[in-house]
């Protein structure tokens, strides 16, 4: 798969040695053997142990990511989406934070219980992220061609020329004009909308299968996050490489995703193909949040309906669901117990004791 | 809303110069505004959008007199507030307040709430005595819905959206009548940013104040203002009523603006048509001559390129800045390679 989406680009590398039928029989037998799922994420559970206490930062979330699908990680700040990610690639800082349960199968490996050294070569080659921030996470005082050759001879052996020419080659794909002259530049002769380009081209260099992108247009104004949505929705599909796509932005899931999970407080409390999720919230957060948000294409102004109320502390044990404080559906079961994940219609999934009753008032 | 005109901005400039060497010579200058004109009327909410660097919060500072515009006028009230010296200035302050848009920046994190609240009530010597500014303080953390008894708390303690709250109780402690809203949800929460606007709202309707509201945040501005303005570069693009201009936009930088937002709605959005603009702002301090949008206007000429289109009244009540905004009406950028010169 690595080399099938190489030669979908102009490389001149010459490394691409493996001849692209083998490449597509190999990726069909790993479709029949688990039908196409590249990532499997089972009760995954993450707590940071904090002088003030124990804070429930995962609390054993669940879910699979297809080849070549985008799935979208809602949520607000501290709602555990990032924690969530950081955790797959084993990135939390340890201590505090610990992974204290739940599996992570990347295809057929439990990257839980890899070595360190098996894990660094996943990480930024079979799984690549992008941060949010493009100008924290290039390095200022490092040329843009020797960051990005930096990272392709991480993960394959070509000689200084052939990773600059590859260096150029994906500046080329992700739209920046006269990549081989801009190699030279330092970071800030990039713009905000240029440097989220190059950070895309460096998730690319080692033809990930995944790439994690964490709130990657949330810094960018509005004209270059759709120039930047548009080019990852080009790349994925030209690529079939899959996306999980961080973000607290509704709209901007409902252009890219396939599959949204709504997070709060650590817990997936819906999960449903994006048109579902839309067109049918079942959890009262998820409905309060579609709510809550004012629409471009409004006809006729009515009044937001806000959700009332905090996000929720973290710290210390929660019992319950953890939306009850916010909740106009809430009852006695509600806080004595966390509803489970279960499905409401096929795909769509949701953790909510009442689940019905809010379906129907979303359709009312 | 009645047409009494609070607020007249005509013409407004507000360079920074650019400085260099030892002798710290100017060698050139940020046209951070360049040239804008507008009114607000008693009781409206004008929307200010536009892309980071537009020179959208330039202009709400200079309204304020925060900066001291390079040229133009701001009438408010019938006084030109350009032309008058500090003293009589900070006596306008009083009518004239602002929310920032980061509530962690913008509350000094040693003062107590109380306190911070109570400052403007100081300075402009409104309360007589301690009894009568706590009072005050106390109604004013009722009126945005906070709880009386964290006035002796600090900023730290509270969230965003609490903190914004503080923000708005402490420009409201004046009683002024119109309010410089610079982004002032952009660093909250999607559920809370709709707590705070409903609370704009009301406090709009029950004090009968005005508002400059400030954002990128398009789907909001229209929800909240009577009329918006679209920036770009330091200019004014379009000016109309909100729903005129989300339902029939005439600048070529506003239909590219809206057609960038997405809608959270899945098979619309899939259905859309985006205009793509192609490259960055250019830099404000070498803007291109003639319309500053012709290096991204998938309609530009070079009639565009040389003379830059004046601000007029295209339709009533309609202004836009663009030569062709009659005839690319309805024109999309595939249309645009048939179209010649009028």
């Amino acid at each position: 798969m690595f080399e099938a989406s190489g030669r979908s680009q102009p490389t001149k590398t010459g490394q691409q040695a493996t001849p692209p039928i083998s490449v597509e029989a190999g990726s069909d037998i790993s479709v029949q053997a688990n039908h196409s799922t590249i990532l499997e994420v089972r009760n995954l559970e993450t707590k940071f142990y904090t002088v003030d206490g124990v804070v429930n930062a995962l609390n054993g979330i669940s879910y699979s990511v297809g080849k070549g699908e985008c799935l979208a990680i809602v949520g607000e700040s501290g709602s555990g989406k990032t924690v969530g990610v950081l955790s797959i690639l084993r990135l939390i800082q340890s201590p505090p934070g610990r992974i204290v349960g739940g599996t992570i199968d990347f295809n057929g490996t439990d990257l839980l219980k890899i070595d360190d050294r098996a894990m660094r070569k996943i990480r930024g080659g079979a799984i690549s992220f992008i941060f949010q921030d493009p100008m924290t996470s290039l390095n200022p005082v490092m040329r843009i061609g020797a960051q990005i050759t930096e990272s392709i001879l991480a993960h394959e052996s070509l000689t200084r020329r052939q990773a600059r020419a590859k260096a150029a080659d994906l500046l080329a794909m992700v739209g920046i004009p006269t990549p081989a002259k801009r190699l030279n530049d330092y970071p800030h002769q990039f713009s905000g909308g240029m440097r989220q380009r190059v950070m895309i081209a460096m998730a690319l260099s080692s033809s990930p299968q995944l790439i994690i992108a964490d709130e990657p247009t949330t810094a960018l104004d509005v004209t270059i996050q759709a120039q930047i949505v548009e080019l990852i929705k080009k790349l994925q599909s030209e690529l079939g490489t899959s996306v999980i796509w961080i973000s607290h932005d509704l709209g901007v899931v409902a252009r890219l995703a396939d599959t949204v999970a709504v997070m709060y407080a650590g817990y997936i409390v819906e999960k449903a193909p994006v048109d579902d999720l839309y067109a049918r919230p079942a959890h009262p957060y998820t409905i309060g949040l579609l709510n809550s948000l004012p629409r471009l294409d409004a006809r006729d102004k009515t009044k937001l309906q806000a959700i009332g109320g905090l996000p929720p502390n973290l710290l210390g044990r929660l019992q319950g669901c953890p939306f009850v404080p916010r909740c106009r559906f809430s009852t006695d079961i509600c806080r004595g117990e966390m509803p489970p994940l279960a499905e409401v219609a096929p795909g769509h999934a949701v953790a909510c004791w009442h689940d019905r009753l809010t379906h129907g008032d979303a359709r009312a | 809303m009645n047409d009494e005109v609070l607020v007249q901005v005509k013409d407004l400039k507000m360079h920074f110069p650019i400085r260099t060497g030892v002798l710290n010579r100017t060698v050139g200058a940020i046209k951070a505004v360049d040239g804008i004109t507008f009114d607000i009327a008693k009781g409206e909410t004008l929307g200010l959008v536009g892309e980071s660097g537009c020179g959208k919060t330039t202009a709400g500072r200079s309204i304020l007199q925060l900066y001291r515009p390079t040229a133009g006028e701001v009438a408010f009230r019938g006084n030109d507030l350009a032309r008058q010296g500090p003293d009589s200035i900070r006596r306008a302050r009083r009518h004239m307040q602002m929310i920032f848009q980061d509530p962690y920046a913008s509350l000094n994190p040693h003062m107590r709430v109380g306190e911070i609240i109570a400052r403007p009530l100081r300075v402009h010597g409104i309360t007589k005595s301690r009894r009568e500014e706590k009072e005050m303080v106390a109604d004013l953390m009722a009126k945005v819905g906070l709880n009386v008894s964290f006035r002796d708390r600090f900023p730290h303690e509270f969230s965003g959206g609490q903190r914004q709250r503080i923000g708005i109780a402490r420009a409201l402690a004046t009683s002024p009548d119109f309010i410089v809203c610079d982004e002032p949800i952009s660093a909250l929460d999607v559920s809370i940013q709709a707590q705070i606007i409903n609370l704009l709202e009301q406090l709009r309707e029950e004090l009968g104040l005005t508002y400059l509201f400030i954002a990128h945040d398009l789907s909001m501005v229209r929800y909240i203002s009577t009329r918006v303005g679209v920036m770009y570069l330091g200019k004014m693009m379009e000016l109309t009523g909100s729903d005129e201009l989300y339902q029939h936009p005439l600048h070529p930088y506003t239909k590219a603006l809206l057609s960038a937002i997405p809608i959270p709605d899945p098979p619309l959005e899939r259905q859309r048509q985006r205009i793509l603009l192609e490259g960055d702002l250019p830099s404000p301090a070498n803007p291109p001559p003639g319309c500053k949008f012709s290096t991204r206007c998938p309609f530009a000429t070079d009639h565009c390129r040389t003379v830059e289109p004046e601000f007029r009244e295209a339709t009533p009540r309609h202004w836009v800045a663009c030569h062709y905004a009659e005839a690319l009406d309805g024109v999309t950028p595939g249309q645009a390679k048939g179209m010649t010169r009028q």
